[in-house]
């Protein structure tokens, strides 16, 4: 078999190749929610349900979403140049840590200024941190060539640990009853709630408009063209006149500022404290999102709506019937694969037997 | 401090940790080794590892041989490898992507699958795992490891003559340096990478159950924790050599024993008291090292991550 | 005339790609001993028929014989164990790899157990000497030179006994004289009874080695001739298919007198590279305004490293490059923005990013400019205009019904390369000035007589407008019609830039192969061709 490009994508793919890949998706679980005992029209509804079938469902959803987009965001700016960021899980936990440091020491006074001067000093310490920490593997690649993909990922695992270790010892909090968490952030610097008695908090807010500023910079200016430039080309870019080091360290920081934002923004808007467990995989997910909303800032903005959807319904779900959880991380893994294959189908015609 | 080091040093438990650590990493490195050799980037390795390491298991716990075990791991590696396969050779989409589509779905299948087959254990079901080869292997160090461990190390030389001295193997090197080599002398350049990514997988399947079947006794989420990306490291660092990836992976298996060592002896390091996390960073950090250190020599196979699509000259 | 039934049998080959005929309808005869020439302009379909009778391709229609015997299409193996051998035109060889590995590859069953090598070196070993081709079997083919890498590309058709050798435009990257010495192991191998089939659009090459021509144009077969006694005119027009006026130059004395000061002077310049040889070394040159300096040579001389320099990507390790009474930073933008024109070798690669779109590719240069950006934002109305005046002012064709918005890959090489020349000659400012230096690095490879006349004319009319050419090409017909001033680059180092009147074509070969550096008086050995050019 071989392939041949499309000169021009027939306009009723655009409806198809979506659909066949939903299709095969749902397929494939069904086999696996089957295999699990469980009724699949059932478990199916039970699912939807809980993801968007309330208004319950979509605070939840929505509260989920929020971390998703930025991390998406920052895998989708870091991806667009090629700079293969795997290191937003890392990224949003320094983030986190960063904004319990500034809004949470002394008890959870701070530096003793007022709110509206730490506030945005702690947003800024969780992106610096992030972005620091992102800086070293594009300098890494940019000076030496080192593959960043192994070193973001490996950089994970020892930001994990670190916040382990500040847990334990230095960021401890006194009244915690033994469970490892840290100081929390004051009162004053938690993000309000949109929808009463629930856990959406203005961070989405924060979020939506930051994957509209990602849109808009991306497309219309300077900045976004030597992204899309570099990222499509890099040698030509740099022949053309581009300051092709520059941009990748600035995609870098930007990246890595959208991930350790995250990680402010759950502290803020959640609990107001870090936990080990806090991300469940978050940054990770967001490379999927990412890579679902083809590197479209609004897309991510679906797709992060859409796996959240799929991780607060399947946790519903569970406790109805009995699907584990992990049915969700299935679900959002096959409709990645699908996806891929169900767009390069839209751009590459299949031909059978040799060239 | 120096005394208590040299005795850590010369004492055999410690070289026994060694070769046990670095087994499963020799596997690996190995396999990420043969795929990358045929031009193809394999990041679905963590995933796999997972898959395996349950496969192996399960198998064992259903009754099967430990071996027949070790077969089913390698089975379902292979399985991921033809899907990775798919997706990069006949479809030529992005091998980072694949790769960690591959270990996304890896990873959740495996999970989805132990929680659907034991819904309510606390601790995970144990297996009879592997048992050392002191019975019939008189050699020191070597004797108190499984038999995979001797499988691991029987397997460099071995990929290593199949690499360089068989036309298998030149086939194989030809299609990750320059594919149109390879098909202007009749081969078929899919076959072969799709071949190589198979068997590299299946390797990878086996390290996995190296620690269900060998290193422990059961299967436990996290298990894996990062070792695939490691061995992704020590490839680079081995400059894509069999014997080189050896001497990483022991390498690598020498400061995890340490820390190890250092931890459980409480004294610190250097007199400072330093929490265990740090002890636990050092691997990591370590492979950071290990490719800054080889960075500029690093003489990647000249079509690695370059798709190949067939009458494109 | 040959009486020997044909080797090799092409009945009615036909093979379309999309609305494309590549090939239409071909058929053809080739005898053992015979050196047959497929001749015809790029584009005219020669790559193409040789591909499908090697098997990369399938024809759509038509039968491929050999030795009587039906060859089953699309399957290289096949191809092989007829006795089918290439030398592709961009060689197959693993550089990381040595000479024995990269014949050895292919001859032995994968499954067999180990690798017999040392009677895969004795094989090679007795081709070599059977033929005259001489490589060192362990050396790592990244090392060698370009003649010695098609050499091994020889040898590996040869020691799997290939009986017919199809050679792709093996010229394209020699020296004449490398040439010379090419054409006499043709012959050898014609003598022992192989048949050749030679890829060139070189006309005299063809009537120099050929026994038979075949001439193809825009895919079909439009005559096919003994040489001895053939007419070059009419070989010539049968290539081209119409009277297209070759652009010629009646060279300017500007280089000579000196009028002004050089838009681009070099002054020992040197550059290290990762050999042990320097990449460039001691490298003086001049170009003054309204002249055309062109530096001829081989591939792999050192002329990409210079195109680099020249382009802004590179500094000089040492010596002095001043643009314009000015030392330029090794940053392109600012090259840009000094008015040097650039035109890279590859455009696919380096002078193009396919996946953008047509006026973005126009932009690529001139983004930052404060015509197109206000504090970062992008002017998209002033830089669509911009590209509509290059594509208009261009010629640029293509884009179908997008346009503009067309991904810059969907246009032809042709269209393309002016596309990249239109955006290089176009300033930033509203009223365009013609730029003070054009670096141009092999700027017509691979395009079609009309593609290629028309970027000539292009480059004269800027040159006419004042600014100064600096031409680096491989392709010597390109070089004599357009040139004032010829400097020959090999292994590193630039002859000086002598006026082309004072070159004969001997002494630019000898120079292409390094023996003629500056210094070396004009010696008269006998027998040594005089013609002088131009």
């Amino acid at each position: 078999m071989w392939l041949e490009p499309r000169a021009q994508i027939p306009a009723w793919m655009w409806l198809v190749a979506p659909a066949l890949a939903i299709g095969f998706t749902l397929l494939v679980t069904s086999v696996l929610v089957a295999w699990a005992g469980a009724p699949v029209g059932r478990a199916y509804a039970l699912l939807l349900e809980g993801g968007f079938g309330s208004r319950f469902a979509w605070t939840e959803t929505l509260t989920r979403a929020t971390p998703l987009i930025l991390t998406g965001l920052a895998a989708a700016v870091a991806f667009r140049a090629r700079l293969y960021n795997i290191g937003a899980e890392g990224q949003l936990y320094a983030g986190a840590l960063a904004a319990v440091a500034v809004g949470g020491l002394h008890g959870g006074a701070g530096f003793g200024a007022p709110g509206w001067i730490l506030f945005p000093l702690m947003i800024a310490a969780a992106c610096a941190a992030g972005a620091l920490l992102l800086l070293g593997p594009a300098l890494l690649k940019s000076r030496l060539g080192v593959d960043e993909v192994v070193t973001t990922l490996l950089l994970n695992f020892i930001v994990l640990l670190l916040v382990s270790a500040m847990l334990d010892g230095p960021m401890k909090d006194p009244t915690g009853l033994g469970w490892p968490q840290s100081v929390a952030i004051a009162d004053a610097l938690q993000l309000d709630k949109l929808v009463p008695k629930s856990r959406v908090h203005s961070g989405l807010l924060a979020a939506v408009a930051l994957a509209l500023a990602l849109a808009a910079l991306l497309r219309h200016t300077t900045l976004g063209f030597e992204i899309r430039a570099v990222g499509a080309n890099a040698r030509a870019a740099e022949f053309a006149g581009m300051p092709v080091r520059a941009v990748v360290w600035k995609v870098a920081l930007l990246s890595g500022a959208l991930a350790g934002l995250s990680g402010a923004l759950e502290v803020a808007g959640r609990a107001g404290y870090v936990t080990l467990d806090m991300s469940p995989g978050y940054g990770y997910s967001g490379i999927v999102i990412a890579m679902l909303a083809a590197l479209n800032p609004i897309g991510v903005v679906v797709a992060a709506v859409f796996v959240a959807g799929m991780l607060v319904g399947a946790d519903s779900m569970s406790r109805a019937v009995t699907v584990p959880t992990y049915i969700a991380d299935v679900i959002v893994a096959v409709a990645l694969i699908a996806v891929l294959v169900a767009t390069m189908w839209t751009r590459w015609r299949v031909h059978w037997g040799r060239g | 401090m120096l005394t208590e080091t040299l005795d850590l040093l010369l004492g055999l438990p410690f070289w026994v940790a060694v070769l046990r650590i670095a087994t499963p990493l020799i596997l690996g490195t190995l396999g990420v080794l043969l795929c990358e050799r045929a031009g193809v980037l394999n990041l679905g390795i963590e995933g796999i590892m997972v898959a395996g390491a349950f496969a192996g298991w399960l198998a064992v716990y259903q009754g099967s041989g430990l071996w027949t075990g070790v077969a089913a791991a390698a089975l379902t590696g292979a399985l991921f490898g033809l899907l990775h396969g798919w997706l990069t050779v006949t479809l030529a989409l992005s091998q980072h992507v694949s790769g960690l589509g591959i270990t996304l779905l890896a990873t959740s299948l495996a999970s989805y699958a132990y929680r659907v087959s034991f819904p309510k254990v606390e601790s995970p079901p144990t297996v009879q795992p592997f048992s050392d080869m002191s019975a019939w292997l008189p050699l020191p160090v070597l004797n108190q490891q499984t038999p995979l461990t001797l499988l691991a190390l029987l397997l460099v030389p071995t990929l290593a003559y199949m690499l360089y001295r068989t036309p298998l193997g030149l086939a194989v090197r030809m299609v990750g340096e320059n594919p149109d080599a390879a098909e202007g002398q009749g081969l078929s350049v899919p076959a072969l990478r799709i071949g190589a990514v198979m068997a590299g997988s299946a390797l990878m399947g086996v390290a996995g159950a190296f620690l269900t079947l060998a290193a422990f006794n059961a299967f436990y989420f996290n298990m894996v924790n990062g070792r695939g990306w490691v061995c992704v490291a020590l490839v680079v660092f081995a400059s894509w050599r069999p014997g080189k990836a050896l001497v990483g992976a022991l390498l690598f298996g020498f400061f995890d024993a340490l820390q190890l060592r250092l931890q459980q002896a409480g004294s610190g390091l250097f007199g400072v008291d330093v929490s265990y996390q740090f002890y636990l960073m050092l691997p990591y950090v370590m492979a950071i090292v290990a490719l800054v250190v080889v960075a500029r020599r690093a003489a990647y196979p000249q079509a690695l991550m370059k798709p190949w699509r067939k009458g494109e000259r | 005339m040959n009486a020997e039934p044909a080797l090799l049998r092409l009945r009615g080959i036909t093979k379309r790609f999309g609305d494309l005929v590549a090939n239409g309808d071909i058929s053809l005869d080739l005898r053992a001993g015979e050196v047959l020439a497929l001749l015809g302009e790029n584009g005219a379909g020669k790559s193409t028929l040789v591909s499908i009778l090697f098997g990369h391709y399938i024809a759509d229609s038509g039968v491929i014989e050999v030795d009587g015997r039906a060859l089953p299409p699309g399957q290289p193996k096949a191809a092989l164990a007829a006795g089918i051998g290439m030398v592709h035109q961009h060689f197959t060889l693993a550089d990381n790899l040595s000479v024995l590995d990269n014949v050895m590859l292919g001859t032995e069953p994968l499954w067999q157990a180990f690798s017999r090598r040392r009677a895969a070196r004795a094989r090679l070993a007795e081709s070599a000497t059977r033929f005259g081709l001489k490589v060192d079997p362990d050396a790592r083919v990244g090392d060698l030179s370009v003649g010695e890498r098609q050499r091994v590309e020889i040898l590996k058709a040869l020691t799997r006994g290939a009986r017919i050798l199809i050679l792709d435009e093996p010229t394209a990257v020699l020296t004449p004289q490398e040439s010379q010495s090419l054409f006499g192991t043709l012959k050898r191998l014609v003598v022992q009874g192989m048949a050749i089939v030679f890829i060139s659009h070189k006309l005299d090459e063809v009537l120099a080695v050929s026994d038979r021509v075949a001439v193809l144009r825009n895919g079909r077969l439009v005559a096919a001739l003994p040489v001895a006694g053939a007419d070059r005119a009419m070989l010539a027009e049968a290539m081209v298919g119409r009277a297209v006026p070759r652009v010629a130059r009646e060279p300017t004395a500007v280089g000579v007198t000196r009028p002004a000061a050089p838009v681009c002077a070099l002054r020992g310049a040197g550059l290290r590279g990762a050999g042990r040889r320097p990449t460039l070394a001691d490298i003086d040159l001049e170009v003054h305004s309204g002249e055309i300096v062109a530096i001829a040579g081989v591939a792999g001389n050192g002329q990409r490293a210079l195109a680099d320099v020249l382009s802004g990507l590179i500094a000089l390790d040492s010596g002095t490059l001043v643009i314009g009474g000015a030392a330029l930073p090794a940053r392109p933008r600012a090259w840009v923005e000094a008015g040097v024109a650039r035109i890279p070798e590859d455009r696919q690669s380096t002078g193009a990013i396919g996946d953008m779109t047509i006026w973005e590719n126009a932009l690529l240069e001139r983004y930052a400019s404060r015509r197109f950006a206000t504090w970062g934002w992008l002017r998209t109305e002033r830089a669509r205009e911009h590209a509509r005046r290059i594509v208009e002012r261009f010629d640029v064709r293509g884009g179908g019904a997008l346009g503009l918005d067309a991904a810059a890959r969907s246009l032809s090489g042709g269209n393309l390369q002016k596309l990249i020349l239109g955006r290089a000659l176009s300033g930033a400012r509203y009223r365009d000035v013609a730029p003070t230096l054009i670096v141009a690095h092999q700027p017509t490879w691979g395009l079609d007589v009309g593609a290629v006349a028309d970027l000539h004319r292009r480059l004269l009319e800027a040159c006419a407008a004042g600014a100064g050419v600096l031409l680096i090409s491989e392709d010597l017909d390109e070089i004599l019609a357009l040139a004032d001033r010829i400097a020959v680059m090999s292994q590193g180092r630039l002859t000086a830039a002598l006026a082309r009147s004072q070159w004969t074509l001997a002494e630019l070969g000898l120079a292409m192969a390094g023996q003629g550096l500056p210094g070396m008086a004009k010696s008269s050995k006998p027998g040594a061709e005089t013609r002088h050019v131009a």
